[in-house]
């Protein structure tokens, strides 16, 4: 058992490493690209947290990638507040609205709960253009891209790829720990019996609730960083495609699987490109192929072959 | 051989290429002696797929124009990214192509959200972002963003035009609008607007919006013929045109009824609408509707249809975005035959902005294109028509919202 504790960390210590290293051998272009992975990342372990772990399902994550970086390009915009402000300020604001909308939820079972979520996503590309004076209408809100502070010579791509590695890490521990301690059993009990649950006395509408809003939160950050480093903001970035992208990248990915989250948001960013290189007539139907045969060949999600690899692998050696 | 022969003879092998490149295409990026690199994004995929006819017609126009010989000897590399009218993904493609293609600028890049996502990051790294496809108001402004240039009218413009032409034609005008509520439908509000000026604002009585998603406008119709107008300023889509002109013939409302450019098609729109229903409908064209059988023996129109044929078979010869497309391919062919061979990012912004009377095949007859270093609004003149019940009479004069 701490054998296979300390390879894991060896794994997570040197993908920290090559990822520190990526913006000094890397284009601004692909380093672009990866800071999109993050961000991917970030909003998939949110939504993995809500679906995977706590097993509600949600199709309208993409509403709350919308508010964040609604708060961020506003807060700038509006106020000219330091970008490093309206990331948590994002956060908050989605943990709020997550939990609020967890409320009526938890009425709510299944498919039930995921038509409701569904709503969302449907209804906020339009909210967004009904509040004009506030949003720029369709017209969106454009950003400048934030450049690295004084003394730093790095890129303004280097550096929105150090930050937002920085806030993946962040988020990444804090979840790892929330997942893995008491609350973390609570959620994962409320998916699996929430009879027992219950009995066992986890308040299941409160876990419910705080699930919903962690979740939000997390997908919130990722939508305010995804507005930095777009530097652009506008309705038809936030369309139901892009919630539904998101339950794409935890499944593939792995569901209830933190690693599963980088996973999926590799798949998430970097497959429609390669579809769209091998056919440009029908790119959406080779996308459809690649789905189906991940699914086939990994019915767990990378995350999980990954799993069952390094066990076959230990076993093989023990 | 000696120690020093090899040295040498390894430096010529290792520099020769370098030194017999030639002078002319390493300076500048996308172009070499024997080609040209353009990027583009098109909605192949996504909500607003019905455009990405235009980016196909493009791709097939300059196979045309490689097949007779390129350009001063260069063929056209035209790299065309699926961005699925998503404006993360536009930034994406367009960085992609930019950084990575290297390509010598980008031409076409459709629609307003997402032109608006690379119209700054366009500009800093100094990249032409010619004739973007959309009727947008802000494409024009070369002194803050001197890379950046439309093509066609602005909404705006045409606008303007219904408005002189109420303002001099209608005694006592009631002005009842219906638009659909984005950017489109509210730069043509504008338009009208401003044309009408201050004063004439008070003519408009009653305005309508819908969301491009609701399935019917029936009730908004009935609402503004109640209101009594006599002058109905029609901003919609085709699927909503049809079911404007229909329900207001259906209820008898017999309004000037002004039609936005964006619905003329005969055959998408007015035919489906009812030939009758469609009588005296007035709209502002600059395009020959490939629809119209009064084009049927135009040389432009045949020339048009052979191209069609032969490069574009699976394409739609009644869709007017075909046609579109095969004008704006001209006029950039244009732009790069007058740069001779400096094809250097200065000099095709320079041609861009020095096209002089320039007509196209499927421009109306006396509409020209012409730009200037102030003025980045390559097509504004139009001229208005009148459905008589089988094709678009035109009438009066060629408005030129250029001429202040």
């Amino acid at each position: 058992m701490s054998r296979g504790q300390g390879w894991r960390r060896a794994i997570v210590l040197a993908a920290i490493a090559i990822a520190c290293a990526l913006p000094f051998l890397l284009s601004n272009f692909r380093l672009f690209q990866f800071t999109q992975v993050f961000i991917y990342a970030i909003a998939l372990l949110g939504l993995n947290i809500l679906t995977g772990f706590n097993g509600q399902i949600s199709l309208g994550h993409g509403a709350f990638y919308a508010l964040g970086a609604y708060t961020t390009a506003i807060m700038i915009d509006r106020w000219s507040v330091p970008y490093g402000w309206t990331i948590p300020v994002a956060g908050l604001l989605c943990l709020t609205a997550g939990f609020l909308f967890g409320i009526p939820a938890l009425r709510l079972e299944g498919l039930y709960l995921a038509l409701a979520t569904f709503a969302l996503a449907l209804a906020v590309p339009q909210i967004l253009k009904y509040f004009e004076h506030w949003t720029g209408g369709s017209q969106g809100i454009v950003l400048s891209k934030p450049g690295a502070p004084l003394g730093l010579t790095l890129s303004p791509d280097q550096w929105l790829y150090f930050v937002t590695l920085g806030v993946l890490i962040l988020l990444f521990v804090l979840g790892a720990n929330l997942l893995r301690g008491r609350t973390g059993r609570a959620i994962v009990a409320i998916r699996d019996n929430p009879i027992a649950a219950q009995a066992m006395g986890v308040n299941g509408a409160l876990y419910k609730s705080l699930t919903f809003g962690v979740s939000a939160a997390y997908t919130g950050v990722a939508g305010a960083l995804s507005a930095l480093a777009i530097a652009f903001v506008a309705p038809d970035a936030f369309n139901v495609f892009l919630s539904i992208t998101f339950l794409v990248g935890i499944v593939i990915g792995g569901l209830a699987s933190i690693s599963g989250a980088i996973f999926g948001g590799l798949f998430v960013q970097f497959v429609p490109n390669w579809a769209q290189e091998i056919s440009k007539a029908a790119p959406w139907a080779i996308y459809g192929i690649f789905l189906i045969v991940f699914m086939y060949a990994m019915p767990r999600g990378i995350a999980g072959a990954l799993r069952l690899a390094g066990a076959r692998l230990a076993r093989f050696r023990g | 051989m000696t120690r020093r022969t090899i040295v040498a003879l390894a430096l010529v092998a290792a520099l020769g290429p370098l030194l017999f490149a030639g002078p002319a295409g390493a300076q500048w990026p996308g172009v070499t002696p024997t080609e040209i690199k353009i990027g583009n994004t098109n909605p192949y995929s996504g909500p607003a797929s019905a455009y990405g006819t235009i980016g196909k017609a493009l791709t097939a126009y300059f196979k045309k124009v490689n097949d007779e010989g390129g350009i001063n000897g260069r063929k056209i590399n035209f790299v065309t990214l699926d961005d699925g009218y998503s404006p993360p993904k536009t930034v994406e493609m367009v960085r992609r192509l930019v950084e990575q293609d290297q390509v010598a600028f980008v031409f076409q890049t459709l629609g307003t959200p997402t032109n608006s996502a690379i119209h700054k990051y366009l500009n800093e790294q100094k990249v032409p972002h010619l004739f973007v496809a959309t009727g947008a108001t802000k494409w024009g402004d070369p002194r803050n963003f001197p890379w950046t240039m439309g093509w066609q009218p602005t909404y705006q413009t045409e606008g303007h035009i219904y408005a002189q032409y109420v303002l001099k034609n209608v005694p006592n005008p009631k002005i009842g609008i219906l638009y659909q509520n984005d950017d489109y439908g509210k730069d043509y509000v504008k338009g009208l607007k401003d044309g009408l000026g201050e004063a004439g604002r008070k003519l408009i009585v009653l305005e309508q919006s819908y969301e491009v998603t609701d399935p019917t406008i029936d009730s908004q119709i009935v609402n503004l013929k109640n209101s009594g107008a006599n002058v109905f300023y029609n901003v919609t889509i085709p699927k909503f045109a049809v079911q404007a002109i229909k329900k207001s013939h259906d209820i008898g409302w017999k309004p000037l009824h002004l039609l936005n450019n964006v619905s003329a098609s005969v055959d998408v729109v007015l035919k489906p609408a009812g030939l009758e229903a469609s009588r005296d409908l007035i709209t502002a064209l600059y395009l020959k509707d490939p629809t119209d059988p009064q084009w049927k023996n135009d040389q432009g129109m045949k020339d048009w249809l052979a191209f069609m044929q032969k490069y574009y078979p699976e394409g739609n010869t009644k869709d007017a975005f075909n046609v579109y497309a095969y004008t704006v391919a001209q006029g950039l062919v244009h732009v790069l035959k007058q740069c001779g061979n400096d094809l250097s990012r200065e000099n095709v912004m320079r041609q861009a902005a020095n096209i002089k009377n320039l007509s196209l095949p499927l421009l109306l007859p006396g509409i020209k294109v012409n730009t200037g270093p102030t003025d980045f609004y390559p097509i504004e003149q139009e001229q208005l028509a009148r459905f008589d019940g089988e094709r678009w009479a035109l009438f009066g004069e060629v408005h030129d919202a250029g001429k202040k």
